[in-house]
């Protein structure tokens, strides 16, 4: 096991290079100056704009720039500048990151919750009303687009039944977070709710499950314990990669309701073409994505006895 | 206040916390009456609030809050009046002594002395510092040698600002420009403290100037809290106890909060909810001019679009623009179909005349048609109009235009949008001369001049010249109206060079944008000035 680990800690260091070059190349070969952009409509001044570039080492060689950038983060946990403003990247994220990871942290809780109860009810019950009712429900979520369900929240809760402030205040309460949240977790809750329920339908038929109810333990042990924790394989996968996706903010979600977190951040750093912002940012996803993939594969060998890492 | 519903529910149900932040929202707004607080919709500024690095809108709100200048702007007619400035003197348009008024201090109690304006100019002027707005000292003689086209500065201080005592200085431009006095109220012009230069850092988190309003505190993407400054010593001063901006990702986001009752004023209402504004707010809905003109801009460049005969293709082209039914049902009103070059903003005295361009800007398929053969037809058969789709919604009205010119001309491949992914590509286009048809072309203006409207628009290689226009006639034109000290006569001679423009079709205006607003029912008495910024100040709270 330790021996696993370290070796997946040493995988970790060529695909970080890799992907973080990249990314970087991409944001780079975009097409526009940021610099020029920064002008508005007016004419760029040619000498402002060489000057800033400079400053900025934006005229040096791309791999040049890339060395000093991911040298900047390793050595000195120093993210660079944002063109615009000059305020640095690290600041920028340090505002943002903690309120997506309020907002994940919710939707998280809520997908969590709802989506496995509902589809542990369906899949003990499958084939009958309970589960057909799941079933439309979860069909219903899933196509119905993110920003149609976050209006009609919006029109629902706050404007028709005035339960809920429309928008996320300044002060981001954890608790205006809920509307946004369950619109956020409402898809991947779909999801887990129908990845739990074929799952545990197709385990209640297995050799083991057999196998302890002739034994004769008691339901509570044999659902609890045996039917779900092997079920859970498929869900665990799906719920590490959707903490990947919950951190990389949600453009549409925080767009309607006035959350300033990451994605609002990537979808202006796109437009304004801000690019040690958005490297800065999809750096530190890529190491999230890192983590929480070996974190799964870790779980996998706790949840089914049979999985064994040398 | 709010803070006492915090946490303890999230956890829970998600129904019964979702009732729970019911009473959020607006609550923080403190009481009414002359200390009430205002509430407004922002959006956080790209650039650092220094007074030469602010060109756009966002940043600009802040500043005419915390600044006042030599000149300001009257905020319903756009003259230029005094503020700072006791007298500023000149007899050959060139040398300028200007005096400074007693008795102003910044907010940190430092006094308002010429040298706060000279140093701030320097500041503004010089490369080093990366100012946006660096090209407005660009007249001063000296320029060239703290801002040179290319390599270091060679000078720290521009040599025609001379600080003659603690109140006066004189100001040398490197070439006749009678009107240029009226320029100072923006701004970039503005006076900076001592603290700006000593421990800059500090400035830019918590700026301090000398207008009405102070920086309370500033959370960088979330909000700004100004207070009434109560020893301001100028004639206007704040009707209110002060101002939130608040940052919103959103203008609809920003909208259906001030429909909530949660936010005192949005300076921006979303175009999708224009058809709506009239029920959800009534007279609490304000559309106002602003000096702003949108164009199309032609590439002179592209061969194809410099002939002989091009005057008649693009007068053909501007007939062939149905304006009024664009402004009626696109913009729902919020903009006027153009008849000059200029903005109605400037009132027939500043030079607006909406007779100037009379037919040419007139909708008149028939005549369009038979100018557009004449001048040659569109040349390649297709025009391509170029739009940035990243922002403002261009893309509606650049469809509108094309239809309306196929209509007009009879043939539905005549021209065609030509969408370019992100503004910073757009301008890149643009700067670097690909431009292969014509061009969307925003204009706001910097002062209330019509000088403002024509010179770095359209003068031979000017900054903003982006459609490469030159034409030696207006240039001569537009000297002799900046030499000529009468301003009557001045403007006489810029409306000559306008209608050289028109003759040759320069540019095809095509509309003048309004600013628009709305505000709750805790406040009145709210107006836009011609910049289409909230005449913060003057807004009481019921």
């Amino acid at each position: 096991m330790g021996r696993y680990v370290v070796r997946r800690l040493l995988q970790m260091i060529p695909v970080f290079i890799g992907t973080t070059l990249l990314i970087f190349l991409m944001v780079y070969s975009l097409p526009g100056d940021p610099v020029a952009g920064l002008f508005g409509d007016k004419a760029a001044n040619p000498a402002t704009v060489a000057k800033i570039r400079h400053d900025l080492g934006l005229d040096l060689p791309i791999l040049q720039q890339y060395w000093n950038y991911m040298s900047g983060i390793v050595l000195h946990f120093d993210f660079g500048n944002q063109i615009a403003s000059g305020r640095p990247v690290t600041d920028v994220l340090g505002d943002a990151f903690p309120v997506t990871l309020q907002l994940a942290a919710l939707a998280f809780a809520f997908e969590l919750i709802f989506g496995i109860g509902l589809g542990v009810i369906a899949g003990l019950r499958a084939g009958r009303l309970a589960d057909n009712a799941i079933l439309i429900f979860t069909l219903l979520i899933i196509s119905v687009p993110v920003f149609v369900l976050g209006f009609i929240i919006k029109m629902v809760f706050a404007f028709e039944l005035g339960w809920i402030a429309p928008n996320v205040s300044n002060d981001q309460l954890l608790s205006e977070m809920i509307a946004p949240a369950v619109v956020l977790g409402g898809l991947s809750l779909a999801y887990v709710a129908r990845l739990t329920r074929t799952s545990m339908a197709e385990n209640l038929r297995a050799d083991y499950m057999r196998t302890a109810v002739a034994k004769g333990l008691p339901r509570r042990r044999v659902i609890g314990v045996h039917l779900m924790r092997n079920s859970m394989i498929p869900v665990v996968t799906f719920l590490g990669t959707d903490i990947g996706a919950l951190m990389g903010g949600a453009v549409v979600t925080e767009g309607i309701f006035n959350v300033k977190g990451v994605g609002g951040i990537i979808y202006e750093s796109i437009i304004r073409r801000e690019g040690t912002t958005l490297v800065g940012l999809v750096t530190v996803l890529v190491l999230v994505y890192l983590v929480t993939s070996l974190l799964i594969d870790l779980l996998y060998a706790v949840l089914d006895p049979r999985i064994r890492y040398a | 206040m709010r803070g006492a519903t915090r946490a303890k529910w999230a956890a829970g149900a998600a129904a019964v916390a979702l009732a729970a932040t019911a009473c959020g929202g607006g609550s923080d707004t403190g009481g009414g009456g002359a200390d009430g607080i205002v509430s407004s919709s922002w959006g956080d500024p790209q650039n650092p609030l220094e007074p030469a690095n602010t060109n756009e809108v966002q940043g600009g709100k802040v500043l005419d809050m915390i600044f006042r200048g030599l000149k300001r702007y009257d905020p319903k007619t756009g003259e230029a009046e005094d503020m700072l400035a006791e007298k500023i003197e000149t007899t050959d348009a060139t040398n300028f002594t200007i005096t400074v008024k007693d008795g102003w201090t910044f907010s940190n109690g430092e006094k308002v002395t010429a040298k706060s304006f000279v140093d701030a100019w320097n500041y503004g002027a010089n490369l080093r510092n990366n100012q946006r707005n660096a090209f407005f000292f660009g007249q001063i003689e000296g320029y060239d040698q703290v801002h040179p086209e290319s390599g270091q500065p060679r000078a720290d201080t521009m040599s025609g600002l001379k600080v003659v005592d603690d109140r006066t200085f004189t100001v040398k431009l490197t070439q006749k420009f009678s009107t240029w006095p009226e320029t100072l109220g923006y701004a970039a012009f503005s006076p900076l403290p001592r603290a700006f230069f000593d421990n800059h850092d500090a400035w830019i988190a918590k700026p301090v100037g000398n207008g009405p309003y102070t920086v309370d505190s500033y959370t960088k993407g979330s909000q700004m809290a100004l207070k009434r400054w109560d020893a301001y010593p100028g004639e206007d001063k704040a009707q209110n106890g002060g101002v939130t901006l608040k940052v919103y990702t959103d203008n609809n986001t920003a909208y259906t909060d001030l429909t909530a009752g949660n936010l005192d004023l949005v300076d921006d209402v979303p175009a999708s909810q224009l058809r709506n504004v009239q029920a959800d707010l009534g007279d609490r809905y304000i559309n106002s001019p602003a000096g702003i003109i949108q164009t199309l801009a032609i590439p002179y460049y592209d061969k194809a679009w410099n002939t002989p005969n091009g005057a008649k293709l693009r007068t053909g082209i501007s007939m062939a623009i149905n304006r009024r039914q664009i402004t009626d049902t696109i913009f729902q009103k919020t903009r006027t179909p153009a008849k000059d070059w200029t903005s109605p903003v400037l009132g027939a005295d500043g030079g607006h005349k909406d007779t100037l361009c009379g037919d040419a800007c007139s909708y008149n398929p028939a005549e369009a048609k038979r100018l557009v053969a004449e001048g040659g037809g569109i040349p390649g058969g297709t025009m391509r109009i170029s739009y940035n789709a990243d922002t403002g919604s261009h893309k509606e009205w650049v469809d509108a235009v094309c239809n309306s010119i196929n209509r007009a001309l009879g043939n539905d491949r005549a021209c065609v949008g030509n969408p370019v992914g992100t503004f910073a590509d757009y301008r890149n286009q643009i700067t670097q001369l690909k431009m292969s048809g014509p061009f969307r072309a925003g204009w706001q203006m910097d002062y209330p001049l019509i000088q403002n409207f024509l010179q770095p628009l359209y003068y031979t290689n000017a900054s903003s010249n982006d459609g490469k226009w030159t034409n030696a006639e207006f240039d001569n034109l537009i000297d002799q109206a900046n030499a000529e000290t009468d301003t009557q006569k001045a403007v006489g001679l810029f409306q000559r060079a306008e209608e050289v423009l028109r003759d040759d079709m320069g540019a095809i205006p095509l509309w003048y944008q309004n600013g628009s607003a709305g505000h709750s029912d805790r406040v009145s008495n709210v107006t836009l000035n011609p910049f289409s910024v909230p005449v913060y100040h003057e807004i009481k709270v019921n």
